[in-house]
């Protein structure tokens, strides 16, 4: 996601998939801080939630497949706000759209 | 104070990438509050997790410089659970695999790490209590 902001500040025009176990980075009620080695403490802990908010405010459209969803027990409400879920027999035809695809 | 015990973990993956490095130093801290005596042998891409050349670098796209970054940097978190351990009566002893080493150029590493071989990492897991393997994928 950090990456995507880097190019989208540099001029990309991208879209975000959010499959199988990565729809949990959608969940806003999350919290990874407290992350310590010793007297080493984590003062920016990932805020992965907020990062997809941040792209989608800047016009990245963020989509999640359905099905991963509610396989995971996740609740739609439980998301950040403009997230759009695609059905996996769509996500074909939502790739297809597109010029590059890239699998990370 | 627990017991004191002497544990040994192996691990293989290099920094940044894998959630298994996080862990491995989590385990270590958690010894090191308890005062073990903990020996780590590093082997793989896991020699370069204390190597001394490793820099903070400031995050654009989040907008912080280096400092307010913080980035986590497994060399300054190796270093402080050394500190720790001493901290509670314990030590590490942090192998790096030397072939290992030499493959990547991993020469520089922080104070307290040492090379050594498998054959260390044979020795180390006869003298502990429990071992413990993380392997990579």
């Amino acid at each position: 996601m950090w990456i995507h902001g880097a190019m989208k500040g540099a001029g990309a025009d991208l879209a975000v998939l959010l499959r199988g176990n990565a729809v949990n980075y959608l969940v806003t009620r999350q919290d990874a801080g407290g992350l310590a080695f010793g007297d080493w403490k984590q003062t920016q802990p990932p805020t992965i939630a907020s990062d997809l908010a941040a792209l989608a405010a800047k016009g990245v459209e963020v989509c999640y497949v359905a099905e991963d969803l509610a396989e995971r027990g996740i609740e739609r409400n439980e998301l950040i706000n403009g997230a759009q879920p695609v059905a996996r027999n769509a996500v074909a035809e939502l790739v297809g759209r597109y010029g590059r695809v890239w699998y990370w | 104070m627990a017991d004191k015990k002497t544990i040994t973990i192996a691990i293989m993956d290099a920094p940044y990438e894998s959630g298994r490095s996080t862990t491995a130093l989590r385990l270590v801290d958690l010894a090191a509050k308890r005062g073990y005596n903990i020996n780590v042998f590093a082997y793989e891409g896991a020699v370069l997790q204390p190597f001394a050349a490793q820099k903070a670098h400031p995050n654009a796209v989040h907008g912080r410089d280096a400092e307010q970054e913080n980035h986590f940097i497994p060399k300054d978190a190796i270093a402080a659970l050394m500190r720790e351990a001493e901290k509670n009566g314990g030590k590490i002893d942090w192998v790096n695999c030397g072939l290992c080493v030499d493959e990547r150029g991993a020469i520089d590493a922080i104070p307290g790490v040492r090379r050594g071989s498998p054959a260390d990492f044979w020795q180390m897991a006869e003298a502990s209590d429990n071992t413990l393997v993380i392997a990579t994928r």
